[in-house]
């Protein structure tokens, strides 16, 4: 069958189906922001979180390279964009520039990392990730001191928020009689840019190198024999998935307009990690799903938790950073021990890792 | 000079601890493979559990003997951290054995952060000082200090693992383990119980962890809930440049990596002009493990293979 004719026997219930998501995305900001504009900006997050999700997606799931130091890479698109564009050098650049840069910058850093590292077996690699993402967060930490470059702790703020000529991102304006808030317009820029990576995504996976970075997942060793080059295709995926990072920080630093090193800590590392391990390893839709509800259930949690406790206790005991952390690791376990190709499969994963009979590897 | 001998003194105080916990990480992954990610936060609960024990004991006699503060605390802390590692790996990865790597190791990750988290929530967020039951006697080394606190850590960790070593050489359990480490399959149709083995290298382990978390609160006197992390990732890369799954070069790796991390802390600033300071100390480890992945995966003293599959 050719591609044509694949593409036509797209059925009229899938059509309807994405009109109507397509709906309802269009008009979700305007909904949510009749609740407040806080819940539009934690949607933004959400779409951020999602474009992380898939970034490391394409390392964890497709390439099956297990990476603890993910958040590195969106640190670097952030600093990049907030030392570029902000009072703290006196430059600012334009968006067409800076974003070009974060996602070069942050492939550099993701070639740099994997080069040497990526031709060592999985656990060495994830234990070498996990310190480079400390050691970029000791960095910005410490690199104010003989030459101020990041301000150490304090961090940058009064970043440039994103702005295409005469329109600016950051702030209220009326467009063909609609009024466009800040936030409004960063959902529609982020949500673009979340579908060309989810494009980007689907694209890869169905391609020549999708294909190989599956069968380097499953088996190294019979993948290097079939003639892949495992090292350039590991690192290619290690820096595609680094590029994500570096675009979806660069957003980060325009939308906040203030970074600091606290933001890319270890625990936001492993917060992806989770969205990806939840949603499903290696299944886009999947992962999209883990990213939309791990990023949305702290929000829930802050909104009951505390004054659930505040009822129960009359003080709060237990905070809600804490029960989400608490639960993302309860929901790691559980997913690897129960359900370990994620909520939403995909169904070769599925086959691959429910394969009990696998003799042990060890 | 006297930087150089304090700056070996550290190290060596520190790398002692440092083998303590990497003797943890090798004998799981010598026996299943496994980068036992919760080790460090085992450390972690040690350390907080001997400080409060220890503040509880001061708080109401202050004249005890420090001796008895820190025999009680170890007395209460061991079970508990043997406890921990034991249902870490019942629970969380025994079911995991024969899936696949990936797997078993986002499982350890997670007992990570299940063990940090419920240690904020039971300890809270701050720092926790370690009540003053030790006044350390100071020895004068040609300008350089040392205290008694340093050469009994030191002791302590020098027998410890003399003992590990004898059990693991001399009795049929350490013969056990070493079989199973060697080959899995063949060790339990030779009529060794896999489950009882894998049971004792995880308690075994988290003893060690006990006692090097008591160490390390007693030698910088505070503790907190993330500090299993620094320190996990530190005793990882000690094993590693011992050579995993070797105990005497999980030893030889602890005390390396504290000479070369005390030593590079102490003379950072001269080799580089004063732009990098004494707090990148913690950037050495990492330097070193890369390194040492590049270059010499099996490690100093490991037969081990580094890619092995």
């Amino acid at each position: 069958m050719s591609r044509a004719a694949v593409k036509r026997s797209i059925s009229v219930q899938t059509q309807v189906g994405v009109v109507l998501i397509a709906g309802v995305l269009a008009v979700l900001p305007f909904v949510l922001g009749m609740a407040g504009q806080s819940w539009v900006r934690i949607l933004n997050f959400a779409l951020l979180y999602v474009m992380l999700a898939l970034g490391l997606n394409i390392v964890v799931g497709f390439a099956g390279l297990l990476d603890l130091g993910y958040i590195a890479f969106y640190a670097v698109g952030a600093y990049t964009w907030a030392l570029l564009a902000s009072p703290h050098f006196g430059l600012h650049l334009p968006f067409w520039m800076i974003l070009p840069i974060s996602v070069l910058l942050a492939c550099a850093c993701g070639a740099l990392l994997g080069a040497p590292t990526l031709k060592l077996r999985g656990d060495y690699l994830a234990i070498v990730t996990l310190g480079f993402g400390e050691i970029i967060r000791i960095f910005l930490n410490n690199l104010n001191a003989p030459v101020n470059i990041t301000n150490g702790p304090q961090g940058l703020n009064r970043v440039d928020s994103f702005q295409v000529g005469e329109f600016v991102f950051g702030r209220s304006q009326t467009l063909l009689g609609i009024r466009f808030t800040g936030p409004e317009k960063y959902y529609y820029l982020l949500l673009g840019l979340t579908l060309l990576i989810i494009l980007i995504c689907v694209r890869l996976q169905n391609s020549r190198i999708g294909r190989a970075w599956e069968a380097i997942r499953e088996d190294d060793i019979a993948a290097k024999a079939m003639g892949i080059n495992t090292r350039n295709i590991k690192l290619l995926a290690f820096t595609i998935g680094a590029s994500f990072g570096g675009l979806a920080g660069a957003l980060f630093a325009s939308m906040q307009g203030f970074v600091s090193p606290e933001s890319f800590s270890l625990t936001e590392s492993i917060s992806v990690l989770c969205m990806v391990v939840l949603g499903g390893m290696g299944h886009i839709p999947g992962v999209i799903l883990g990213a939309l509800i791990l990023a949305v259930l702290p929000e829930f949690l802050r909104a009951a938790v505390v004054p659930l406790q505040l009822m129960l206790f009359g003080k709060v005991v237990l905070d809600p950073e804490g029960i989400r952390m608490l639960l993302f690791g309860l929901a790691m376990v559980c997913v690897m021990l129960f359900r370990p190709a994620g909520l939403w499969p995909s169904s070769a994963r599925k086959r691959e890792l429910s394969c009990v009979e696998k003799a042990g590897t060890a | 000079m006297e930087i150089f001998i304090q700056q070996l003194i550290n190290g060596i105080t520190l790398g002692s601890v440092y083998a303590l916990v990497a003797l943890g990480y090798t004998m799981v992954y010598g026996i299943i493979g496994l980068i036992n990610f919760a080790h460090g936060d085992v450390v972690m609960i040690g350390a907080m559990m001997v400080t409060m024990i220890a503040t509880t004991l001061v708080g109401s006699d202050p004249s005890m003997s420090a001796f008895a503060v820190l025999g009680l605390g170890l007395l209460v802390s061991m079970p508990l951290c043997m406890a921990v590692g034991w249902t870490a790996e019942r629970v969380a990865y025994r079911p995991l054995r024969r899936a696949p790597r990936l797997a078993a190791l986002i499982t350890a990750i997670g007992v990570s952060i299940i063990l940090q988290n419920v240690a904020m929530m039971v300890w809270g967020r701050n720092y926790l000082n370690f009540p003053q039951v030790w006044m350390p006697h100071i020895f004068d080394l040609g300008g350089a200090r040392m205290s008694s606190l340093q050469i009994t850590i030191v002791v302590t960790a020098a027998i410890i693992m003399g003992g590990l070593l004898a059990i693991v050489h001399k009795t049929r359990l350490g013969t056990a383990m070493r079989a199973t480490a060697q080959n899995r399959e063949v060790a339990g149709l030779m009529g060794v119980n896999i489950n009882t083995v894998i049971s004792a290298a995880f308690l075994i382990g988290s003893a060690l962890a006990a006692v090097a978390g008591m160490m390390v609160t007693t030698y910088y006197g505070i503790s907190q809930y993330t500090m299993g992390f620094m320190l996990g990732l530190k005793a990882f890369t000690a094993a590693v440049l011992g050579g995993i799954g070797n105990l005497m070069g999980a030893m030889a790796g602890g005390l390396l990596l504290g000479i070369i991390e005390s030593l590079g802390a102490g003379y950072i600033g001269d080799l580089t002009g004063g732009f990098l300071g004494s707090h990148y100390q913690d950037v050495f480890a990492f330097v070193v493990l890369v390194m040492m992945l590049i270059f010499r995966p099996s490690g100093l003293l490991g037969e081990r293979v580094g890619d092995r599959a």
